[in-house]
């Protein structure tokens, strides 16, 4: 490890359960659906922060525990059975369902993989039903997916064939791109998990390499691995050096010729990097502190410091697994200070006391700091937007420094005379 | 409120509430809340230590006037008691505890039930005092006005508006509570002769409360409308013992009535309204709709069961049953049913309707962040008769313009669709829309098996049918088509089904 200093804090966090992460879940596997099996408050939470049903019939609900669930527990199985058998009359074309715990269900200690198990009996395959906790006590947010995939691994088919397997949710469009530029460097059979179906489940086995796309996938890596599966160190595909360092990783793994490698990467190296100049000029120098959210803070630091030219004041993350964050963490500079874990008033008195240019933060606590002056950024964008990969470094980029030319727009330096 | 912290027992992720107050309201400071957030791992060992930690960090740093203390859906379940940790951990300042029954009980209930819970743990040993009223006292009457709330629906303004138009008769305003209020403020609630009850769903407990023990009378009143502030203003002033001036009956400084009356209105003649939201909103928005802008209501209905018994009766005035739910689903299908040509309801309404072209106008909570605009909106009082009007209006074509379309639609230059005022979409997004209402309307139309077939005249004829009537006249011409027993729906079929509605 570098010279980061990792620390510890506890006391009041502000950040997502992991129920959040349907939010992308259920758009990534449309054939899904996730059954929240909590309180109302569970409700509210994933209609409010999933305001994005407005555009699709919405394709997750909450199984709603109520004062007679909670009086025996049988009740709330039957209740749930029966919640489960409505759901499927009405919604056919649901392949698999997810049910999905949350803190009251665990609390009473539901056990959804039993429930999960009879009603797979019942369904006779037809649909399949899976379950995972997405609960506050045990989960923060992007952790939900954590959940979900592994849950989805004890159905992938085994096989014999080398293939690079792309884990993590990435968008479409992005999915796309990096499996044209594998296909280029000679790699033929990539596939990805979770699928754009939830039934197409790609197959894994001894000769599976495994690309993790995103950093919160600890406990999927270590079942895939138990599989067979040989997991790929590398950095996380977030800018320049990152996604560069990523992609060759997995042509090492295929003993891809280096000549080759860079023949292919370095046109798209230089072109990301003339795209990323003027972020650069904006970003660099200016101070950025990230609050604990979305466990990309990481990643995302080593970006902006390394290639933006910004001085990290502190990266909280919401937990911290030294494994998988070990190549990140070796490229961050020195001296960069992690803080795992925590206190959110200690943590917003050091960000006052430190005056950033630019806080990367959840969206409860945005616009008290905007109103402090304090320019901010949403973490929760960083899981929405397409920006993995060589090609999207601008873009990763501009999302920073759009916050920084939007103050600069609206508050102009006056000069100042002496 | 100001200078209360609110200590909360709840599990990481319940703090997202934190982000309803910033996104929604664009709050530049956080709610004062402690969340002690606790984890699995805490429950193995001593959750009640760790909840005295927060509340002791919370005093420490926020140093309020009174505190609260409370449990979410999850803590409730591990039986903490914080309410009573926090009793006995010694403080001087009031400690309010809070059994919030989250597994039974809904938003409205539990702002109302913690409204009454501050109000009577600070007000309590204050006994009724040889208070004199404003008379005796020779001074000008003076009233609270209790209910506005942080989230609620434009209170912001609305007391704003009351507070003018209570100075315009002469009457002071003592506390506004619970909005911006601090504990010292709800202490000086008893200073007032009479409460104002603005929003019954958060203040009617506390109201019956002061009016048992402190002898405060109360309005029952809520001046949303012109009829609704008139009969207001006359309630208020037999509750305070003032004569009712000549005024109250004739002024009316809202431009509600002559608007309504002016001919552009014409046309909003028995347009039909599909009326869903919070009990008062969607009681107030039912005598608006009727009496005040000569829609019809046909549908009516609210999420507070509480309310029930009010909108009950309200919607049976009217010809309607009421819809009691909170399954928006449902509501979605009510409007479906209905073919309204104006929503007014929650934000979830504000969905459906998209989803089925209709126009809509938000009237109640739950809201979005575009329901808190920048500028002067209230709802109450004479302006916010005005705020109403063009809220609900302009979701509609004008009315000479609905009469051009009509003529000129057959011009080359017309394009189908056009929809002026329809919603905040460029063109391309309201075709989409329309794109999409057609194909459910076809998807809807080829699932049942004995479903008439549309011939190419029948099209044809239907195509010359107002865009925004036509999905109405397609259902009610299959309808017909179903009832009448026709394999075929020509042009015929058409001008049938149309006498048959009409007789």
């Amino acid at each position: 490890m570098s010279g980061a200093t990792l620390l510890k804090e506890s006391g009041p966090r502000e950040v997502f359960c992991g129920l959040t992460s349907i939010v992308w879940l259920h758009r990534r596997m449309p054939d899904a659906f996730f059954l929240v099996v909590g309180s109302r408050t569970c409700a509210h939470l994933i209609q409010s922060a999933a305001g994005v049903m407005i555009f699709a019939e919405p394709r997750f609900g909450t199984a709603i525990l109520e004062e007679r669930d909670l009086a025996g527990l049988a009740n709330a199985h039957d209740e749930l059975n029966r919640v489960v058998k409505n759901l499927l009359a009405r919604r056919p074309e649901i392949k698999t369902l997810f049910l999905v715990g949350s803190c009251p269900s665990e609390v009473i200690k539901i056990d959804l993989s039993r429930v999960a198990e009879n009603l797979n009996i019942e369904l006779k395959g037809q649909v399949t039903v899976l379950n995972y906790s997405g609960s506050g006590i045990e989960t923060t947010f992007t952790q939900g997916e954590d959940g979900a995939l592994k849950a989805l691994i004890p159905l992938m088919p085994k096989s014999d064939q080398k293939k690079l397997l792309l884990v993590g949710t990435l968008a479409n469009a992005v999915e796309d791109r990096l499996i044209s530029i594998f296909n280029r460097l000679g790699i033929d059979n990539v596939e990805s998990f979770p699928p754009r179906q939830s039934t197409e489940l790609p197959s894994i086995g001894p000769e599976t390499k495994v690309l993790l796309t995103q950093p919160y996938l600890t406990d999927t890596a270590r079942e895939l691995k138990n599989k067979g599966a040989e997991i790929i160190e590398a950095p996380f595909p977030l800018g320049v050096t990152g996604s560069t360092l990523w992609i060759q990783a997995a042509a090492n793994s295929f003993g891809i010729e280096k000549s080759l490698v860079d023949s292919i990467l370095n046109p798209l190296i230089s072109r990301a990097k003339q795209a990323l100049a003027p972020h650069v000029e904006k970003l660099s120098g200016k101070k950025l502190f990230l609050l604990p959210e979305s466990q990309l803070e990481i990643p995302l630091a080593r970006f902006l410091s390394n290639e933006c030219g910004m001085e990290i004041v502190e990266i909280g993350t919401p937990y911290l697994n030294r494994d998988l964050m070990k190549a990140e963490i070796d490229l961050l500079p020195p001296d960069c200070r992690i803080v795992e874990g925590q206190h959110v008033e200690r943590q917003l008195d050091r960000v006052r006391d430190s005056s950033p240019d630019l806080v990367v933060c959840g969206m409860g606590l945005a616009n008290p700091l905007e109103a402090e002056g304090i320019s901010t950024k949403w973490s929760i964008e960083m899981v929405f937007s397409p920006i993995h990969g060589i090609d999207q470094a601008s873009d990763l980029a501009e999302l920073f420094s759009r916050p920084l030319r939007r103050h600069d727009i609206l508050n102009p330096k006056t000069l100042t005379t002496n | 409120m100001k200078k209360l912290h609110y200590v909360l027992h709840a599990p990481q992720g319940d703090t997202y509430a934190d982000l309803l107050f910033t996104m929604i309201e664009r709050r530049g400071s956080r709610p004062p809340v402690t969340y002690t957030t606790f984890q699995a791992r805490d429950l193995g060992g001593d959750t009640a230590e760790l909840v005295k930690g927060h509340i002791k960090e919370a005093v420490d740093r926020f140093n309020p006037e009174a505190l609260l203390v409370g449990e979410s859906c999850t803590a409730e379940l591990i039986q903490d008691q914080p309410g009573s940790l926090a009793k006995g951990m010694g403080f001087d300042i009031p400690i309010v505890s809070l059994e919030l029954p989250a597994y039974s009980k809904k938003e409205n209930w539990g702002g109302s039930e913690t409204f009454y819970q501050i109000v009577r743990n600070l007000l309590k040993g204050k006994s009724e005092e040889l208070k004199q009223n404003w008379q005796e006292e020779k001074r000008r009457p003076r009233v609270n006005l209790l209910g506005p709330t942080l989230l609620g629906f434009r209170c912001r303004d609305d007391i704003l508006e009351i507070q003018k138009l209570l100075g315009q008769h002469g009457i002071d305003v003592n506390v506004v509570a619970p909005l911006g209020a601090s504990p010292a403020d709800i202490i000086r609630i008893p200073d007032a002769d009479v409460n104002v009850c603005l929003y019954p769903e958060i203040a009617e407990s506390t109201c019956i409360w002061l009016e048992r023990n402190l002898n405060m009378p109360f309005t029952t009143i809520v001046p949303l409308g012109v009829g609704a502030t008139q009969d207001f203003l006359r309630e208020l002033h037999e509750v305070l013992g003032m004569e009712i001036p000549q005024s109250v009956n004739e002024s009316n400084n809202s431009k509600l009535t002559w608007y309504s009356n002016s001919v552009d209105s014409n046309y909003l003649t028995g347009k039909r309204v599909f009326i869903f939201g919070d009990g008062t909103h969607a009681l107030a928005a039912a005598r608006i709709a009727n009496e005040e802008l000569g829609f019809t209501v046909v549908g009516l209905g609210t999420y507070s069961r509480e309310m029930a018994r009010k909108v009950r009766p309200a919607a049976k005035a009217l010809g309607l049953d009421a819809l009691i739910t909170n399954d928006y689903l449902e509501v979605e299908e009510a409007i479906k049913e209905t073919s309204p040509e104006l929503v007014l309801g929650t934000q979830m309404e504000r969905h459906s309707a998209k989803r089925l072209g209709i126009p809509c106008a938000v009237i109640s909570t739950p809201m979005h962040v575009q329901d808190v605009p920048a500028r002067y909106s209230p709802q109450m009082g004479w302006e916010g008769a005005n705020v109403i009007f063009d809220d609900w209006v302009h979701p509609l074509m004008m009315g000479l313009e609905e009469h051009l379309i009509g003529m000129f639609k057959h011009d080359f230059e017309f394009v189908d669709g056009h929809q002026s005022h329809l919603g905040h979409l460029g063109g391309k997004g309201t075709e989409n829309i329309n794109q999409r209402v057609k194909t459910t309307i076809s998807n809807n139309s080829t699932n049942t098996s004995a479903d008439p077939i549309w011939t190419h005249e029948g099209e044809k004829e239907l195509s010359k049918i107002p865009f925004f009537v036509r999905g109405k006249v397609r259902r009610n011409t299959e309808n017909y088509a179903r009832q009448a027993g026709c394999r075929e729906i020509n042009e015929e079929t058409l001008y049938d089904a149309k006498a048959h509605y009409k007789a």
